[in-house]
C-alpha cells in the first residue's frame, strides 16, 4: 500500500505529498473516516486527489492511503432489486440515520442459494460461469469468472447457501497460480468489460411506447438520447421505459436528479409487474442514485458505475437497458471538477475532453457475443437537459454525434399535456432499416410504409399550419383540410400515450400494429370518400372518429379483438357514407 | 467539540471576502470561524482551504473595516451550527440565526449543522398528501403535495407575495388538523415592507404563533444572503422531522440569493459559467431545494414555496432555468394577465407540478380530477394556438370550431384563472366541467364517455 500526506485541501480536491508511488486513477482512502477518493493527477512527488464525499474536517497532515487498484465496484448477485449510491454502496440498509453519511462502506456479505455448474478438472475460460444463484424470489443469475481470469477448476463448493464474498471456486491459472473466485468480483468502473465479438443490430428493444417503437425504434444494443428542457417529461418517459421495455435487466441511473423522484420509483416499482413476465418490476431493476445534493464528484463516477453494472449483466447473456437521467448533470460534474483543477475550459466552460468522454460512454452500448459465447446486449438511453431547452449547446450537439436515435422533447406538446412530448419532426432513428424485417416477422409487413406515411402527413401538417396562419384555415382546400384532420388523428389517437393510464401505459407490438392499421385505413377511406364528393363536415362529424381518437384508452391489451370490431365498423361507416351520397 | 482557539496578528492578507492567515492552529476544512475587527463585531466565516503553512478563511459577511493587525479570529472547531428548540415558533431571526425581535434568546435543545446532509433517497417517503391552497389553477391543474418544492416564477411588480401569503394562510390538508403545521418565512434581500406585510398577514390570520421568520433585509450584507436559507431550512427541518410538524417554507426572493452567489464567486476569481453565474450554481441551489421532502417513519414534512423574480421576465435565464431542473414543477406568473387585471396572473401552460400525479385521483382527491385537468390543458393550449391565428387572420377568418375555442380560452381566464376568494377543490372542479360544456363532445378526446355523461351532459349543438 502506498501512503501520502495531505498538504492542501479546498473543496472536493486535495493535494498530497506521496511517500511511495501511486497510479493514476487509483482509489484512495483519505483521513480517519477513510473517505473514498481517486488520484486524478501526479506531479513528481505530489498527487492530486478528487474526493467523492464531503471533505469537511480534513486538514493538512491527514493520511492518504492507496489501494493499489483503480476505482472498482463489487459485481455479484446482491445487485438486483436494490438501490445504491454513485459508488455502488447500498442505500437501503438498516441504519440509524436518514441522511447519507460520509465514509460509509460497501455491501456487507449476503447469503445466496448457490448451485455449481462445473466439475473439478474442467477448464474455464474468462467470463464463463461456474454456478447459478436461484433466490426464492427474483431471477436466476449466473456466477461469472472475472473476464481477466481463466484456468482449470481445482475445487468447487457444493450446492447450498453461501455468502457472496467467500471463495467458492478455486482455479489453477495457466501460469500455475491458484485463484479463488467468489460469487462477487470487483471490476474497475472506467474500463469496459471485454466481449468476444460485437454483433450488428437485429431486433428492436421494444419500449411499449408507440411513438418510439413505431416511429423511432431503437435496436437492442442501440443508443438513444432524450433531450428536452425542464418540464418536457424526460424523467416520466425514462420511468415509463424502465417499466415497459422488454429488456431482462434495467439499470436506472439517477444522476444529479431529484430525491423525491427516486423515492417515487422506489415506492412504485415494487408494486408494478413486468408486462412481459408478470414478475414484480423491482426484481429486474437496479437503481443507482446520486441525487443533485449528493457530492458532485460521485455524480461523475455514477455513470461509469451504472454502465459497469449493466455490462456485468450483459456478460451473463442478458439483454440490459441502461437509463441515465441525466447525462447533462454528469457533464456539469466534469466541468466543475475540471474547473477546480484549473484546466483550460472549452466550449460552454466544459473541458475539451467532453466529447471523447461522451463517445467512450455511448460506445459501451452494443449487441455482443459474450466471452462465454452467448448473446447479450446493452442499450443506452441517455436523457439530456439542455439549458433553456436549446439543443445547440455542447452536451446535446456532442451527444447527437454518438447516438443512433434522437427522441427530442418539445415545449409546445408538453404545455398541452401531450405526452410523450416527442417532436416527430426533429426526432430520428438510424435503426429503422435493420428493424423492418422484425416487424415483418411480427405480422406487420406494412410497418415501414405506414411509418413513412405517418411521418409525411405530420410534416405536411406543420407546413399547412404555417400556411393557415397567413390565409386562414377556412381558405385551405378540402384535401388539405383532410390532411390536417388525419394528422390530428395520428397525434391524438396514436402518438399520445398517457404513462399514468393503467390501460394505455404499455402498448404491445400487436396492439401498435392494430392501431397503425386502423388509422392508416381511415386515412385511405377518407381520401377515397373525399374524391367521391363527400364533404369535410360529414367526415369530421363521424362518430367513429372519436372511437379512433380514444382507442388507446378504451381497447387495452386484453381486448385486441376490439380492434377488429372497430375496423369492421370503420368499413361499414364509409360504405354507408358512400351509399348516402 | 474542541475548546475555542483564537488567532491574532497572523493575518497575511485580505482579498475581497478572503482572509489569509499563517497556519498556527490545527483545524479542519469547512469549520466555522468568527472574525472580530476593531469594531468588536463578530463576522461569521468558514475555513475554505488549508495547506501546510496557510489557512484561507472565507468571511461570509462584509470585510469592511478589517485590518491586518487588529483582527482576531476565533475558531469554533466544527462547521456552522444553529441552536434550535421548540420556542423558535413565533420568533423573528436575522439572516444568520440571531434573534432580532427583542425577545429572550432561544432555549437550545438541538444544535444542528446548517449545511444539512443529503437525505438518503431510500429513506424518503413518497410525497402524496394533497394540499388545498384555494387557488383553482394550482389545486385543479398543478396540485401541490406535502414535501414538494414548487417555486413561483414571477417578475418585478407582479403579485407573487400576495399569492404566497394567500397560500400560506389557506394551505390546509383536506380534513386535516390545523395544529401541527408551521410556516417558515425566509426573506432574502427583501425590502422591509414585504417582511412587515407578511408578518401582519400572519398575525391577522392568527397563525403568527406557528410562524418563524428569517430576515436578511435588502440593506443587509449580500454575502450573508448565502447563509440565510441555510439557517432557515435547518429550523424548518427541525420543526418537520424532530417536532413532527408540516412545515411550509416560503423563500423570497431566490434571485437575490443567486446574485449573491455570483458576487461571491466573482470575488473568489472563479471561472464563470452562463451569464457570469458560477458553474456550481445548480449543485448549490439543489443543496437547498433538496432539503424538502418527507421521511419514512417521521410524522412531519417540509414543503418549499420559493419565489424568484425572472430577470427581464425571461424564463430561459439561468436562474429560473436551473431552478426548473431541480424543483418539482413551477407556477409561472404572466405580466400580460397581470396587466389585464387578472388575479392571480398564473400562466397555466408553462406551469407544472411533477408530483401532482401521486396526490390526486381516486383515493386522494376525485377519480375524475386527472382527466379533467388534462382536458382543460389540451383545450386551453388549443385556444392559445387559435388566438395566435386570430391575431393574424382575424376572428372572421376562423372556422366555427376555432371560434368556440377562442371563447373557451377567454372564459377560462375570466372564470377559472381569475378569482378574488379562495375556492375549494370541488368548486374549482365544477367550474372546470362548466367551462368544457362550451366545446362539442367530439373535441373532448381526453374524457371518457362516462365522464362526459356524468359531468358535461348532452351536447348542445
Amino acid at each position: 500500500m502506498s501512503h501520502a500526506t495531505l498538504s492542501w485541501i479546498g473543496g472536493p480536491v486535495l493535494r498530497a505529498r506521496s511517500e511511495s508511488p501511486f497510479h493514476i486513477n487509483e482509489a484512495v482512502a483519505v483521513g480517519e473516516r477513510r473517505l473514498l477518493g481517486e488520484v486524478i493527477r501526479i506531479e513528481q512527488d505530489q498527487i492530486v486527489v478528487q474526493v467523492y464525499e464531503d471533505t469537511s474536517g480534513l486538514r493538512p497532515g491527514d493520511r492518504v492511503e492507496g489501494s493499489g487498484l483503480p476505482l472498482a465496484v463489487p459485481l455479484g448477485p446482491a445487485l438486483l432489486g436494490n438501490i445504491f449510491d454513485g459508488l455502488l454502496r447500498p442505500l437501503a440498509r438498516d441504519s440509524d440515520s436518514v441522511y447519507v453519511q460520509p465514509g460509509m462502506y460497501e455491501q456487507p456479505a449476503t447469503r445466496f442459494p448457490f448451485e455449481p455448474t462445473v466439475q473439478p478438472g474442467q477448464r474455464l475460460g474468462p467470463g464463463q460461469s461456474f454456478g447459478r444463484v436461484t433466490p426464492a424470489r427474483g431471477r436466476t443469475q449466473l456466477c461469472l469468472i472475472p473476464p481477466d481470469v481463466q484456468g482449470k477448476v481445482l475445487s468447487i463448493a457444493a450446492a447450498g447457501e453461501h455468502a457472496d464474498n467467500i471463495p467458492l471456486c478455486v482455479l489453477e491459472t495457466p501460469d500455475g497460480h491458484r485463484r479463488e473466485i467468489a460469487m462477487r468480483h470487483r471490476w474497475p468502473v472506467r474500463k469496459s468489460r471485454p466481449v468476444a465479438q460485437r454483433l450488428a443490430a437485429s431486433g428492436p428493444m421494444l419500449t411499449g411506447q408507440r411513438v418510439l417503437d413505431a416511429l423511432f425504434p431503437v435496436a437492442r444494443g442501440g443508443k438513444a438520447a432524450l433531450p428536452g428542457g425542464f418540464g418536457t417529461g424526460k424523467t416520466v418517459l425514462q420511468e415509463a421505459l424502465a417499466k415497459g421495455c422488454d429488456a431482462d435487466i434495467i439499470v436506472y441511473v439517477g444522476c444529479g436528479e431529484r430525491g423525491n423522484e427516486m423515492a417515487g420509483v422506489l415506492h412504485e416499482f415494487p408494486q408494478l409487474d413486468d408486462p412481459q413476465t408478470g414478475r414484480p418490476l423491482m426484481e429486474r431493476t437496479i437503481i443507482i442514485a446520486n441525487t443533485s445534493n449528493m457530492p458532485v464528484a460521485a455524480r461523475e463516477a455514477s455513470i461509469y458505475t451504472g454502465i459497469t453494472v449493466a455490462e456485468y449483466f450483459r456478460d451473463q447473456g442478458l439483454h440490459v437497458a441502461l437509463m441515465a437521467d441525466s447525462t447533462s448533470r454528469w457533464a456539469e460534474a466534469l466541468r466543475e471538477v475540471s474547473g477546480r483543477l484549473g484546466e483550460l475550459p472549452g466550449e460552454g466552460g466544459y473541458p475539451s475532453y467532453l466529447s471523447s468522454r461522451l463517445a467512450g460512454f455511448y460506445e459501451r452500448a452494443a449487441r455482443v457475443k459474450t466471452l462465454a459465447g452467448t448473446e447479450g446486449s446493452l442499450t443506452i438511453i441517455g436523457a439530456v437537459s439542455p439549458p433553456s431547452g436549446d439543443f445547440s449547446e455542447p452536451v446535446t450537439t456532442h451527444t447527437k454525434r454518438y447516438v443512433r436515435c434522437l427522441w427530442a422533447l418539445d415545449y409546445t406538446r408538453a404545455h398541452a399535456r401531450f405526452y410523450p412530448a416527442i417532436n416527430p419532426l426533429i426526432s430520428y432513428s438510424e435503426d429503422v432499416t435493420e428493424l423492418e424485417a422484425w416487424w415483418q416477422a411480427a405480422g406487420n409487413p406494412e410497418w415501414a410504409d405506414t411509418r413513412r406515411r405517418f411521418l409525411a402527413l405530420l410534416e405536411q401538417q406543420s407546413q399547412l399550419e404555417r400556411m393557415a396562419r397567413i390565409v386562414g384555415k377556412d381558405a385551405l382546400p378540402a384535401p388539405q383540410q383532410l390532411t390536417l384532420l388525419c394528422a390530428e388523428l395520428i397525434n391524438e389517437g396514436f402518438l399520445r400515450q398517457s404513462s399514468l393510464s393503467p390501460v394505455d401505459r404499455f402498448c404491445s407490438p400487436q396492439r401498435q400494429s392494430a392501431m397503425m392499421h386502423l388509422i392508416h385505413r381511415f386515412i385511405e377511406l377518407a381520401q377515397q370518400a373525399q374524391s367521391a364528393g363527400i364533404e369535410m363536415e360529414d367526415l369530421q362529424a363521424l362518430p367513429v372518429l372519436r372511437r379512433l381518437h380514444r382507442m388507446g384508452e378504451e381497447l387495452g391489451e386484453d381486448n385486441l379483438a376490439g380492434y377488429d370490431t372497430l375496423g369492421a365498423e370503420l368499413e361499414s361507416v364509409f360504405t354507408r357514407l358512400g351509399e348516402r351520397k | 467539540m474542541r475548546p475555542n482557539l483564537y488567532a491574532t496578528g497572523n493575518i497575511t492578507g485580505i482579498h475581497g471576502p478572503l482572509l489569509f492567515l499563517r497556519r498556527t492552529v490545527n483545524i479542519g476544512l469547512n469549520e466555522a470561524v468568527e472574525v472580530y475587527g476593531q469594531d468588536g463585531k463578530a463576522r461569521q466565516g468558514r475555513v475554505a482551504a488549508l495547506d501546510d503553512d496557510t489557512m484561507t478563511v472565507e468571511v461570509l459577511e462584509s470585510t469592511d473595516g478589517l485590518a491586518l493587525s487588529e483582527t482576531r479570529v476565533r475558531f469554533l472547531g466544527e462547521p456552522l451550527h444553529f441552536a434550535v428548540g421548540p420556542d423558535i415558533l413565533g420568533r423573528i431571526f436575522n439572516g444568520v440565526g440571531k434573534v432580532i425581535d427583542g425577545g429572550p434568546p432561544i432555549a437550545a435543545q438541538h444544535n444542528l449543522r446548517i449545511d444539512g446532509l443529503a437525505i438518503n433517497p431510500a429513506q424518503r417517503a413518497q410525497p402524496q398528501d394533497f394540499i388545498e391552497t384555494g387557488v383553482s389553477t394550482i389545486d385543479l391543474m398543478n396540485s401541490l403535495v406535502r414535501g414538494q418544492k414548487l417555486p413561483i416564477f414571477s417578475g418585478g411588480g407582479m403579485p407573487h407575495e400576495r399569492l404566497a401569503i394567500q397560500i400560506a394562510r389557506r394551505a390546509r390538508l383536506r380534513g386535516g388538523n390545523s395544529d401541527d403545521f408551521a410556516i417558515v418565512f425566509v426573506g432574502i434581500g427583501t425590502p422591509h415592507h414585504t417582511a412587515e406585510n407578511f408578518r401582519r398577514a400572519m398575525e391577522n390570520s392568527g397563525a403568527l404563533a406557528h410562524t418563524v421568520m428569517f430576515l436578511n433585509l435588502a440593506s443587509d450584507s449580500s454575502t450573508q444572503r448565502l447563509l440565510t436559507p441555510r439557517y432557515a431550512l435547518t429550523a424548518a427541518e427541525y420543526l418537520a422531522f424532530v417536532e413532527g410538524r408540516h412545515v411550509l417554507v416560503i423563500l423570497t426572493d431566490m434571485t437575490n440569493y443567486c446574485e449573491a452567489l455570483r458576487e461571491v464567486s466573482a470575488s473568489h476569481g472563479e471561472v464563470p459559467s452562463r451569464k457570469g453565474y458560477p458553474g456550481y450554481m445548480y449543485s448549490d441551489l439543489a443543496a437547498l431545494y433538496e432539503r424538502a421532502g418527507c421521511i419514512k417513519g417521521r410524522h412531519g414534512s417540509l414543503t418549499q414555496l420559493p419565489i424568484l423574480t425572472m430577470p427581464s421576465d425571461d424564463i430561459s435565464h439561468p436562474i429560473p432555468d436551473l431552478t426548473g431542473y431541480i424543483t418539482e414543477g413551477q407556477i409561472v406568473l404572466d405580466r400580460n394577465l397581470d396587466r389585464r387585471g387578472l388575479y392571480p396572473p398564473i400562466k397555466v401552460l408553462p406551469s407544472l407540478s411533477r408530483l401532482m400525479k401521486d396526490g390526486i385521483g381516486a383515493g386522494f382527491t376525485d377519480p375524475d380530477h386527472p382527466a379533467l385537468s388534462n382536458q382543460l390543458y389540451a383545450a386551453y393550449a388549443r385556444a392559445i394556438q387559435v388566438r395566435v391565428l386570430a391575431s393574424v387572420v382575424g376572428v372572421d377568418g376562423l372556422p366555427e370550431l376555432d371560434r368556440l375555442y377562442l371563447e373557451f380560452g377567454d372564459a377560462f381566464e375570466q372564470e377559472l384563472v381569475q378569482q378574488q376568494e379562495g375556492r375549494t377543490l370541488e368548486e374549482s372542479m365544477l367550474l372546470g366541467w362548466r367551462l368544457l360544456r362550451r366545446l362539442p363532445h367530439t373535441e373532448l378526446h381526453r374524457l371518457s364517455d362516462t365522464q362526459i355523461t356524468a359531468h358535461i351532459g348532452n351536447d348542445h349543438d
